[in-house]
């Protein structure tokens, strides 16, 4: 795991990568780098969320219990973690591209609250329509296009004027989450409930369910997008070209690079996934957009993609178990009165104690050199 | 719209105004001071809602505003004490430890407030006012300007502070070299790490005193996530404002007189669902960024970690 790095976070440090494989490593010390750079940390991290646990009066190991039985030790539990992983895994999509291309695309939330909110109006209207699958087709395309749309002008700003994204992202990241909650209360209102939300996507036209299970197809689509992103990222040319940019814009410019082009492309990609996102949890299993849902998952996937090294099937093992505490913590919030921020906390001290458990490792191969 | 113009309707949006632009202004002045020493403080909105939240703790617990204010700062500092352990120590990426350590917060805050108060919602009584003779006498600005509470002083007192600070002292000068070239401060003799690392707290005891004021002056009472991108605010403004505090002032003031102006048209009654009124302050923003972004400046070293002897 290499959290060490420069801003861009593309630029992975190529020297700290190579001392990997210097030095005989015997399987002893290769043991006990997999216990301070994994296992010790991960438990480090459990053990001192469930201080915390102790301090507001819960004892941490129902609630861990608890957690494990609702969703990986039940049959429902484990569907429904299937399911919630495919948002999540688009969103990975959405981060790999950034992040590997020097972009810190931080307003995936807006972008992906924009995606469903476009997804959920116009899906129901064109059922009937449409045959289904166009009908599905659309949504997604239209959730791309949109949130793509909501990155122009961080883009243009970082293409052309140099001007840090990471706070024109965030900021047009709060305006689309607003924005989105205006749209249903006004313009996507279904007109027959009083609740304000948008018109319901019939279960029949949603994206169908995996053999016979409650596991939604979504799930297929989302892996496809993170291992498509992650062989684009690493094994094209146009992957090569992006993560040039990422890693030094002035020598892809010398390269004969069109930098302002590429940023223009990362942007749009990378937004266009976190749209899909947003397409997935609505046409998938939601069916329609309440008034002021937000979810919030695009901050939350970024811890999740750092700690994989910006690697697809990293991200993915990771999702897994993020979506399984999800669920857990979901039916927790309902049954054990323990809020789902929880979550927040556990995945902050596992960032914090793989970041520790890191520098650790590195400390003591300095020692041994 | 002339019936809005009453000396109430006035004085109440300057009131307001200076209310909501005193926590993005302490917020930005600590951001500036860490993006001079090239440490881009993410973690500031976590630093904001933890002061809050001890801010709020404090003085429920002891009655006392000001023992809120200093529990304020004592939280930031204390989220800030991991953020420069973390970024600025073990050099691990700044961004990533700042978004991390803004989610925890929010977690742990939502979920200690929950235990605690999530029953009851108990406010703080209304916080006692300067009273200076004739000043507060005059009407519309009397009351707004002159009755505040007295943090409201000591704020704009720190921007003049600053700006000595960083103009006329060696300290600033320091301050800027850790910024711009860590490496010759290095050579000079200068302490980096130490630099930066009282950086990153002056930070989080500046957002976290911004963070108490919100909670205890500005809401009377803590709401999990209150803060609600007012860190990130903050971050804009030092952004903008290139290195002086007395244009962060400006920025947190017209940022505070949006805010307000959107309250009041609330309260006047119009018929705008509050999620467009809420987008006015983020979009005013935008729209500073979108003009004026380009001007920013910011230390060639700023995001990057600092490693003696490192290419």
């Amino acid at each position: 795991m290499n959290m060490k790095n420069d801003v861009n976070p593309g630029a992975l440090d190529a020297a700290d990568q190579s001392t990997d494989n210097d030095g005989v490593i015997t399987e002893r010390s290769a043991f006990q780098r997999i216990l301070t750079v994994t296992v010790g940390p991960i438990i480090a991290a459990f053990v001192l969320s469930a201080i915390i646990l102790m301090l507001v009066g819960v004892n941490p190991l129902t609630y861990y219990g608890y957690i494990l039985e609702r969703s990986l030790f039940s049959e429902l539990g484990l569907e429904q973690t299937a399911t919630r992983m495919a948002p999540l895994l688009f969103l990975c999509a959405s981060l790999i591209i950034a992040f590997r291309a020097g972009i810190w695309n931080l307003g995936t939330d807006g972008q992906f609250l924009l995606g469903a909110v476009f997804a959920a109006a116009t899906a129901p209207l064109l059922v009937g329509v449409l045959p289904g699958w166009a009908v599905l087709l659309v949504g997604f395309v239209l959730a791309a296009v949109v949130g793509a749309v909501w990155s122009i002008i961080p883009a243009l700003l970082k293409a052309y004027q140099g001007v840090n994204e990471i706070v024109t992202t965030l900021m047009m990241s709060f305006l689309g989450v607003l924005l989105a909650s205006t749209l249903v209360k006004l313009a996507f209102r279904d007109p027959s409930t009083t609740v304000p939300q948008t018109r319901t996507l019939p279960v029949d036209d949603r994206l169908p369910r995996l053999f016979d299970t409650s596991i939604s197809s979504g799930l297929i689509w989302g892996l496809i997008a993170v291992l498509a992103v992650h062989l684009m990222m690493t094994r094209t040319a146009f992957g090569l070209r992006l993560r040039m940019v990422g890693a030094n814009p002035a020598a892809a410019t010398h390269a004969g690079l069109s930098v302002p082009l590429l940023t223009m492309a990362t942007f749009a990609l990378s937004a266009g996934f976190a749209g899909l996102s947003g397409a997935t949890e609505i046409l998938g299993v939601a069916g329609n957009v309440r008034a002021n849902w937000n979810p919030a998952y695009g901050l939350m996937v970024i811890p999740l993609v750092f700690l994989a090294r910006f690697h697809g099937v990293g991200s993915i093992v990771l999702v897994f178990f993020y979506s399984a505490l999800l669920i857990g913590s979901e039916s927790a919030a309902r049954r054990l009165s323990v809020p789902q921020d929880f979550t927040l906390v556990l995945v902050a001290c596992l960032l914090i104690c793989l970041g520790l458990g890191e520098y650790i490792d590195q400390r003591k191969r300095k020692k041994e050199r | 719209m002339g019936g809005l113009l009453t000396e109430a309707f006035l004085s109440s949006l300057l009131t307001g105004a200076i209310v909501a632009a005193i926590p993005v202004l302490l917020a930005g002045l600590g951001e500036q001071m860490s993006e001079k020493a090239g440490v881009l403080n993410i973690g500031i909105e976590g630093m904001m809602l933890m002061g809050a939240y001890m801010g709020f703790l404090v003085a429920f617990e002891t009655n006392s505003l000001w023992m809120g204010f200093l529990g304020g700062i004592l939280g930031g500092v204390l989220t800030a004490v991991v953020m420069a352990v973390l970024c600025v120590r073990l050099g691990l990426n700044q961004i990533v430890i700042g978004i991390g350590l803004t989610l925890g917060v929010e977690g742990l805050t939502a979920l200690l407030h929950h235990f605690q108060f999530s029953r009851t919602y108990p406010r703080l009584p209304a916080p006692e006012r300067l009273n200076i003779p004739w000043l507060t006498d005059l009407p519309i600005i009397g009351p707004s300007l002159f009755g505040r509470h007295m943090l409201v002083y000591l704020a704009l007192l720190a921007v003049v502070v600053l700006a000595m600070l960083y103009r006329r002292t060696n300290l600033g000068m320091t301050l800027r070299a850790a910024g711009e070239r860590p490496a010759a401060l290095d050579v000079a003799g200068g302490n980096v790490l130490g630099i930066r690392v009282f950086v990153v707290l002056f930070t989080g005891a500046m957002a976290g005193l911004g963070g108490a004021y919100l909670a205890n002056i500005g809401a009377g009472l803590f709401i999990p996530f209150m803060t609600g991108g007012a860190g990130f605010i903050g971050i804009v403004l030092a952004m903008l404002a290139r290195g002086r505090p007395l244009w962060v002032l400006i920025g947190s003031l017209i940022f505070g007189a949006a805010l307000s102006l959107t309250t009041a048209l609330q309260v006047a009654g119009s018929n705008i669902p509050t999620d467009v009124i809420q987008m006015l302050p983020f979009a005013a923003v935008m729209l500073v960024l979108v003009l004026y972004g380009r001007r920013a400046k910011l230390p060639a070293a700023l995001g990057a970690a600092y490693e003696r002897g490192a290419r």
